[in-house]
Order: structure tokens, then sequence, then C-alpha cells
């Protein structure tokens, strides 16, 4: 022990300074005594969301393995998804399997006839939804997902995972407006484009028959 | 029975109601001719059979209404899914307890392993027997009611160190020796804050102390041992020990299950465990009737004019507010250290109790009255003035001596 240890010594403070024991017994009393009559009255007091008759609300940025979106009515016609299989390349733990769509005569239909994830696979990077360039695959908030089948129930296939866009809007309203104004925009833009291209070929034919005719009326009147 | 049929007014008969059974059974037999040995001991069975049935029933409530008020201290909801408002969860956990899995350690004692959760039931039992819970409704009204209390009540530690040595571990060993320890220093200042009331009643009949805490002081304060300078202590400490005896939190050290699982429980399971709750529980409602009958006027009313209510019903009034302090004690404060708990015992509880002996006989002495305020306050608040300039001493230093750096 030190010499500063031997030479301290219990001292009474000035008598301002006093408090009584058992002082903060009552305090904590109260506390508690409080929190047990307002967790009656008072809304912010009680948190408990009662779970399987109420959810808490999700977050945008919550996200938990993809779904495919498709646009219409449709779910399997109208899904954005061309098959291109970029996201199949680029998901680092490989659960997606894409296997496209062709007519008898082995031309490419542009959508998927397989589209499966194992979900039992899936680390939710979020990779194939970023790297989708057709903004046909996102994450899902989804979190009920057990079963009773570890294999074919983890396995989902492309009608399981087709979602409607209007869902996308209700599940992440910001990122869905965005795509979908910027969709909107293409669309216009190709329509735009195709009209031009069209009025083009109106114009040029028009040149064409008219420069036929005029060689036609040369041809006679030579 | 002729009682029954003239009393007039009908909270006056409801007054009778807890003893009906007892005094049909005893009516029957008598009609059938039988012994008036047989008699009175068949109406001991069934008065007996009442309270038991009774205090059953409040196990089970209180299972649920402490998970219930404590949820609430947290601000949690609790308990909700069995039934309205979680009504049937004592009966979803009788069931869940009855079928679960009796396990016996191997190297247990078996026999014992087995007695004692059987034996720590019947003292609180036992002790039930004796307390006033109406004007007329004393199951087994005995001249030495205090005594038997306290003497029965004192088995329960040998069912405790029963359990925790034949459970064959050291859990249970070392919660056995945690609770005989704090039993033995906690009975102490729990029996002498009664003698004060027994000193000033002349009496160790539980009935008739109750009887000598009739009327009104002023006209509106009830003259309940509580409302007397020595009461207040004796109160004070008979509640704080009561706590402890009864193994609650912030005294229920012998199973703090943060440190040694369930103390005597541990090796305990299914209905055995069941038995030890049960015991534990009827135990509470036995040392907060003492209690309420030592001090808190027992079945008399709190206010003049309220006499017609039925004295039953006062009794059961005052023993759930006690009952929910205690919840409301074990929702707020944190479980104290061993060597706190003993020293609280011996050197604040045992002498605050030993000043209430001489403080009662003086009181008195001095008429019972302001006099006795007089004299006995300031001879009270001497361990109060004591603890509190203990408990403002601050450590300070005297002077800084610097050794190094002045050289």
């Amino acid at each position: 022990m030190s010499m500063e240890d031997q030479t301290s010594i219990k001292r009474l403070p000035p008598l301002s300074q006093w408090s009584l024991p058992g002082l903060g017994l009552l305090k904590g009393l109260v506390v508690t005594g409080k929190n047990m009559v307002q967790s009656f009255y008072r809304e912010d007091r009680m948190t408990t969301v009662q779970y399987p008759e109420e959810r808490a609300p999700i977050s945008p940025n919550f996200r938990n393995f993809p779904f495919l979106v498709y646009d219409n009515d449709d779910s399997l016609a109208g899904l954005r998804c061309v098959a291109c299989s970029i996201c199949e390349k680029e998901c680092p733990p490989q659960c997606i399997y894409i296997v496209l769509e062709r007519d008898e005569n082995g031309k490419s239909l542009k959508r998927p006839k397989i589209f499966d994830i194992d979900v039992s696979v899936c680390m939710n990077c979020g990779i194939c939804a970023e790297v989708c360039p057709f903004d046909a695959i996102y994450m899902d908030g989804e979190y009920e997902l057990s079963t009773d089948n570890r294999f074919e129930g983890l396995l989902f296939h492309r009608e399981r995972l087709a979602k409607s866009a209007a869902y996308h809007a209700k599940l992440r309203p910001e990122q869905a407006a965005e795509v979908e104004a910027r969709r909107k925009a293409e669309e216009e833009k190709k329509l735009a484009a195709q009209a031009a291209k069209e009025a083009k070929a109106k114009a040029d034919k028009e040149a064409k028959d008219k420069a036929a005719a005029e060689t036609e009326q040369k041809g006679e009147s030579a | 029975m002729s009682l029954l049929a003239t009393t007039p007014f009908l909270p006056m008969k409801l007054e009778f109601l807890p003893r009906l059974p007892q005094m049909l059974v005893e009516v029957i037999f008598h009609r059938l001719g039988a012994p008036e040995w047989l008699v009175s001991i068949a109406g001991f069975i069934v008065a007996a059979s009442t309270v038991v049935g009774v205090f059953m029933g409040g196990f089970a409530l209180l299972s649920l209404v402490e998970r219930k008020t404590l949820a609430r201290i947290q601000n949690r909801i609790g308990p909700n899914r069995a039934g309205w408002f979680g009504i049937l969860q004592p009966v979803a956990d009788g069931i869940k307890m009855l079928t679960k899995e009796d396990i016996v350690p191997a190297k247990a004692e078996w026999l014992l392993h087995l007695a004692a959760p059987i034996l720590i039931v019947i003292p609180s039992i036992l002790a039930l027997g004796v307390i006033p819970y109406g004007r007329e409704w004393t199951p087994v009204p005995l001249e030495l009611g205090l005594l038997f209390f306290f003497s029965v009540g004192a088995l329960t530690e040998l069912s405790v160190f029963m359990a925790g040595w034949a459970s064959g571990s050291k859990f249970p060993m070392l919660g056995a020796m945690r609770a005989i320890s704090q039993m033995v220093s906690y009975e102490l200042p729990l029996i002498i804050s009664a003698l004060g009331v027994v000193m000033v009643s002349g009496t160790l009949s539980l009935p008739v102390i109750v009887d000598k805490q009739a009327g009104f002081h002023l006209g509106f304060i009830p003259a309940w041992n509580l409302f007397t300078p020595w009461g207040l202590v004796a109160g004070l400490v008979f509640y704080i020990a009561a706590i402890a005896e009864a193994n609650r939190c912030p005294f229920d050290l012998p199973e703090g299950e943060s440190e040694i699982v369930a103390g005597h429980m541990t090796e305990y399971s299914g209905f055995k465990y069941a038995l030890f709750f049960m015991g534990e529980y009827l135990g509470l409602f036995a040392i907060s009737g003492l209690g309420i009958t030592l001090f808190l006027g027992g079945w008399q009313a709190p206010l003049p004019g309220l006499g017609f209510v039925p004295s039953w019903i006062w009794f059961f009034a005052k023993l759930a507010v006690v009952i929910m302090s205690f919840l409301w004690i074990r929702g707020t404060f944190p479980r104290v250290r061993i060597d706190q708990l003993m020293r609280f015992a011996w050197l604040c509880l045992i002498p605050m109790a030993l000043l209430t002996l001489p403080a009662a006989a003086i009181w008195h002495f001095a008429g019972r009255g302001l006099l006795g305020w007089v004299t006995t306050v300031p001879l009270l608040l001497i361990p109060w003035v004591i603890i509190t300039v203990i408990y403002n001493r601050r450590l300070s230093p005297s002077t800084r001596i610097y050794r190094f750096a002045d050289s």
C-alpha cells in the first residue's frame, strides 16, 4: 500500500451535501412504477409488435433474395428478363440457372424457359440486381421462407420468382419510380426513333417512287 | 347454523361464506349421529382443504399476475396467448410441468431427493392454517399461533438443505449453503420484530392480536400496530426480513440463476420443480398473512364505516396489496451480494429490531399516546442517525504527498 492510501480518511461533507440513505431505492421504485402505469395508456411505451398478427414495416434498404419483375398482367409472358445470362455469370455463389427459350427453328424468343434460383446457396449480395441491364431482377423483401423441404422447397422457379412491377413499386417506391421513369423515357426514345425511321423510310420510298416515275417518264418521252 | 339463519344483513351472511363447507360437514356428521371427536376432525379437514384450495388458486393466479406485472414494469405485454389475456397460462404451465420427465441424478440420494420437494410444501400449508382470515374464519385457532408459525416455518430451511445435499451436485449444495445462512440470519430480525407485537398485545394467539388492533385513533387512523412508532420500525424490519425469508428478489441468492443455475432446485425437473415453486409461493402467502396479522390489523377495515364488508375481503385485499409491493420490488432492485446480505442482516436489521423491544415497552408504560410517541421516537431514531452518518462519509485524502516529484 502506498502512503497516499494510509493518509486518506473517511470524512463527512458539509451538511448541505448530505443525502438520506434509501433515497436512491425510492427513486428506483418511482421509475419502475412509472413504467408500469404508463405502459397502460402511452403508445410509445409499448413497442412490442404482436408478430404473427401484425408486422413491423420493413425498411426500403432491407433486401432478401432476388425476384423477377414482370409488366402487365401475365406473369410469365410479361417478364422483363430476356435470358441474357449476365446475372448467371456474375453470381458469385452461382445459384442462378437460366435456359433460353427457342422456337422450333432454333430462333431465340428472348425469354427464359428455365429461371431457377437456389436460395439455399444465394448469399443476398445483390450483384444480379446491379448488373441487370433490363431492370428485370431486384432484391425482394420477403422473409417468411421457412419450408419443410430443404431441396425442392428452397429452389425457386420462375413462377415463384415472378412478381409484378406494382409489387416492386410498393416494396421500394423510390427505386421503382426511378426505374419506371427511365424505362418510359427509353420507350419514348425508341418509339420516336422508330417513327423517325418509318418517316425516313416513307420519304425514301416516296423519293424512290418519284425517281422511278421520273425515269419512266423519261423513258416514255425518250 | 343458527347464527347464519338469524344474521339479518346479506354482507353479514357473506362473513360466514368461507366457513360454509366446514359448517355443512359438521351439521351433516352431527345428523348422522357421529361422535363429537369425529365431527370436529371432519370439520378441521374441510377447513384445511378450504385454505389449501384458496391458496392453490392464489398460487396459480399469482404466477400469472407476477409475469404480467414484471412485463408491464419492463414495458412488455407478458403472456397473452393461452386464453383471454393469458388467463389459462397457469393451466398450460401446470400441464407442461406434469408431463415433463422426472430426472433423478445418478449420484443423488433418491429418498431425500424425493422427500425435499414434498417437505417444502407442508410447512407452508401448516403455517397458513393458523392465520385469522376473517372475524369468523381462523382455520385452526391455536393459543400459541405465532410460536407455531415460526417453528413450522423453520422446517423450510431443513427441506431446502435436504434438496441441496441430496442432489449430489455442486450448484444445489452452494445454493443450499446460501439459503441456510440467509434464512438463519433473517429469521432473527423476523422473530424479534414480531416480539414487540407480542409484548404490547400480551398474547401469542393470532386472532387475539387482531382483535387488539380494533378501533381508530382520532376517528380515522386505524389502531393498527403499524401506526405506532415501534410498529413502524418493526413493520419495516419484518417486511425486509420477510422478503429474505421468502427468497424473493433482491434477496433471492439461494437460486441466483446467473451464478448457481437455480440453487437447490438445479437438479429438479417436472412436478418436483413445480412443488418447490408452490412451496415458495405458499410461504410468501403465509409470511405476508402473518405480517398483515401482526402490523396491518389483520381483517380489520381500514376506515370507519366500512365494517359491513365481510372481514375476509379486507384480509385478502391487504394480502393483494402486500404481494403487489413484493412484485414491484422484484421488478426494481438487482440482487444483492452475499456479504452485503449478511452485513445488512447483522449490522442493520437486528439492532433495529432489538431497539423496537424497549421502545414497545416504553410505549406501553407511557400510556400508548402522545407521551409514548415523544419518548420512543428519539430512541428509534438512533440507528437511523448512525446509518445516515455512515452513509454520508466520503473517502478523501487528507494531504497529498508527492514522494517522487518533490525531491
